[in-house]
């Protein structure tokens, strides 16, 4: 395994999530993945062992791939808006 | 009796419904448009709409956008609009509501049009995840997985391996056991068929409930035209199975016992582990329709004595189309296969295997797992708020035992309301009153009958069902729609005014019909 990630490798791959997450155009995966994007990153706070934060880490950019792939088909096939999502502002966070 | 009442209030409804989908927002009108006109337009909307899709542009500057004419849309739209309302303002009679109808539908406000789903117990969508999953296999990776002579065969059949053990390990089973249908139809069909056909020389006989799912009943019917007798076991009014009367019930010719997990219209979970052992007491084999329980309650088919169990995939987020049996291997449970064929899938279900659909399905069940604990606090604190804002609501009950059930299915009755014109005035949250199959004849529902509920409640009943992707956002809208279109559809309801003074309804003697 490789050394644990720095504490900045994590910042910048938690903000990948974000930002990923937020470009999903259908209103309810936006909404999973930011909340599950802020909750998974907050329960993995509390890894100790560098081979579990490692592992996390790997897992973690693994996901970040489907979510990148994931967040441009959104994109390619869009539907209208739901009755709870305002038109104009697209990220209303 | 009631039903009288109920047809007088209908004669008034009608009214209500137009004007609420007209003013309502134009997705809807558009749904009365020819369907080929229909697919169309929901492309040009999303551009319209939306208007904020970003761009998207591949490296050589051509847009690979699927939606492009935003002008006519908009043109449309604008149009759709205006005649709504020149509709609206002749409609004189029922100003007061149309007002609060409009209120309630926030059309002009700046919000989308398109409604809430909130019917995870018909189907569920897709997660990214698990289309990701397979996309491959529509993409690259499109070999028979039956194909043992080259690698084509190879990688496809190494993913529907991978997917078994995926979907075994949610339940608790060997990845042997599982046998890949096409959902839990199918599954349910092969069991009460092939178990009983297999053991037809000596039994005679099967056991399920009345608030089975309808592919039971229809499939246990059948049996009975083979000279099978069904016994179909009462519940009581919580939504239960009496297991005294269960264990009276088993005769030494019966040969199964099939009661669902969760049931699909009022969310009840039955006592699983007490039939199984009730089951495994008198050797008989148990089979349970598990299509809205797996992955969402904890089901163990060893420590339940489960000898059957049925799954399907696009109710826990997998693509539609595909499910799976667990059959037990040991003690062997035989059955009789529908299909004849190849001898696919230990020879019980013939067919070469769609390796997208079982992949997406196994990544669909990995994450059922993975996910499970995060889902499950997710969709108890939306199940909670939401049934206690509906509850504020006089003359509200919620259908089914408040303690045995999976808090993603809520069965809620309106008491005085019709649930169909309530849903009529509900057309921005896809809802249902009840499931998916009986609510297109406007019978009311029999799993609520067998429950105890006359006529008038079960018609007034209306299914919400939580999943993983719902969010708070879209409980508030609901509760706050509910409640005031439930308020405004009682204003116009003459038995509503009857309570209100204090009539006893079961006093009245009505005349006619």
């Amino acid at each position: 395994m490789a050394t644990a990630p720095t504490r900045l490798q994590v910042l910048a791959l938690y903000k990948q999530f974000i930002k990923n997450s937020k470009q999903f155009n259908n209103y309810n995966f936006r909404e999973y993945f930011l909340r599950r994007s802020r909750d998974s990153f907050k329960q993995n706070m509390a890894l100790q062992k560098p081979e579990e934060v490692s592992r996390a880490y790997s897992d973690a950019k693994e996901e970040l791939g489907i979510l990148k792939r994931q967040a441009v088909i959104s994109q390619m096939y869009t539907f209208d808006k739901l009755v709870v999502e305002p038109l104009n502002n697209k990220h209303h966070h | 009796m009631l039903r009288s009442a109920f047809v007088r209030t209908n004669n008034r409804l009608p009214k209500i419904a137009s004007s609420a989908a007209t003013s309502g927002s134009a997705a809807f009108s558009r749904n009365t448009l020819s369907p080929s006109l229909r697919t169309s337009s929901i492309r040009q909307y999303a551009a319209s709409a939306v208007g904020v899709a970003k761009t998207l542009r591949s490296d050589d500057g051509l847009s690979i956008e699927t939606h492009t004419d935003v002008q006519a849309a908009n043109k449309e739209q604008s149009n759709i609009r205006t005649a709504s309302k020149s509709i609206m303002s002749t409609e004189d009679g029922i100003s007061s509501g149309t007002t609060a109808l409009n209120h309630a539908y926030r059309e002009n406000t700046g919000y989308g049009t398109r409604p809430i789903y909130l019917d995870m117990q018909a189907t569920t969508p897709t997660d990214p995840r698990v289309l990701d999953t397979m996309l491959k296999y529509y993409t690259g990776l499109y070999g028979n997985p039956h194909s043992n002579t080259h690698s084509y065969g190879w990688e496809t059949n190494k993913a529907v391996e991978a997917a078994r053990e995926y979907v075994a390990d949610v339940i608790h089973a060997n990845s042997k056991e599982i046998i890949f249908t096409s959902g839990a139809t199918e599954s349910n069909n092969m069991v009460v068929k092939g178990v009983a056909r297999f053991y037809s020389k000596t039994k005679k006989h099967i056991i399920t409930t009345k608030t089975e799912h309808k592919c039971v009943i229809e499939a246990a019917r059948a049996m009975m035209n083979e000279g099978f007798d069904v016994t179909f076991l009462n519940v009581d009014a919580n939504g239960l199975v009496d297991l005294k009367e269960l264990e009276d019930a088993i005769r030494p010719d019966t040969c199964l016992i099939s009661v669902m997990a969760v049931n699909n219209e009022i969310g009840v979970i039955q006592p699983l582990k007490e039939i199984g052992a009730i089951c495994k007491k008198h050797k008989v084999y148990f089979h349970t329709d598990a299509a809205q329980a797996y992955g969402k309650i904890p089901i163990d088919v060893n420590e339940m004595n489960i000898d059957l169990l049925s799954i399907s995939s696009h109710k826990i987020y997998g693509p539609k189309g595909i499910g799976a049996l667990y059959v037990r291997r040991r003690p062997r449970v035989r059955l009789e296969p529908l299909f004849s064929g190849g001898g696919q899938e230990r020879g019980l279900r013939s067919g070469t295997l769609a390796p997208p659909n079982v992949a997406g399905f196994g990544e669909a069940a990995r994450i059922m797992k993975q996910e499970y604990e995060n889902d499950k606090k997710h969709i108890e604190r939306l199940s909670k708020k939401l049934v206690d804002g509906l509850l504020a609501n006089d003359h509200t009950n919620l259908n089914g035992s408040a303690l045995h059930r999976y808090p993603g299915c809520i069965n809620v009755s309106f008491a005085y309301v019709e649930g169909e014109s309530l849903l009529m005035a509900l057309r921005d949250i896809a809802l249902s009153s009840g499931s998916a199959c009986t609510s297109a004849s406007l019978e009311p529902s029999y799993v609520l009958h067998a429950l105890g509920k006359d006529d008038a409640m079960a018609h007034s009943s209306i299914r919400f069902g939580i999943g993983r992707f719902s969010t708070e956002e879209e409980v508030d809208y609901v509760i706050k729609a509910i409640s005031e279109r439930v308020k405004f559809l009682r204003e116009l309801s003459p038995l509503w005014e009857m309570v209100q003074e204090g009539i006893d309804l079961d006093s009245i003697e009505w005349s006619g019909h």
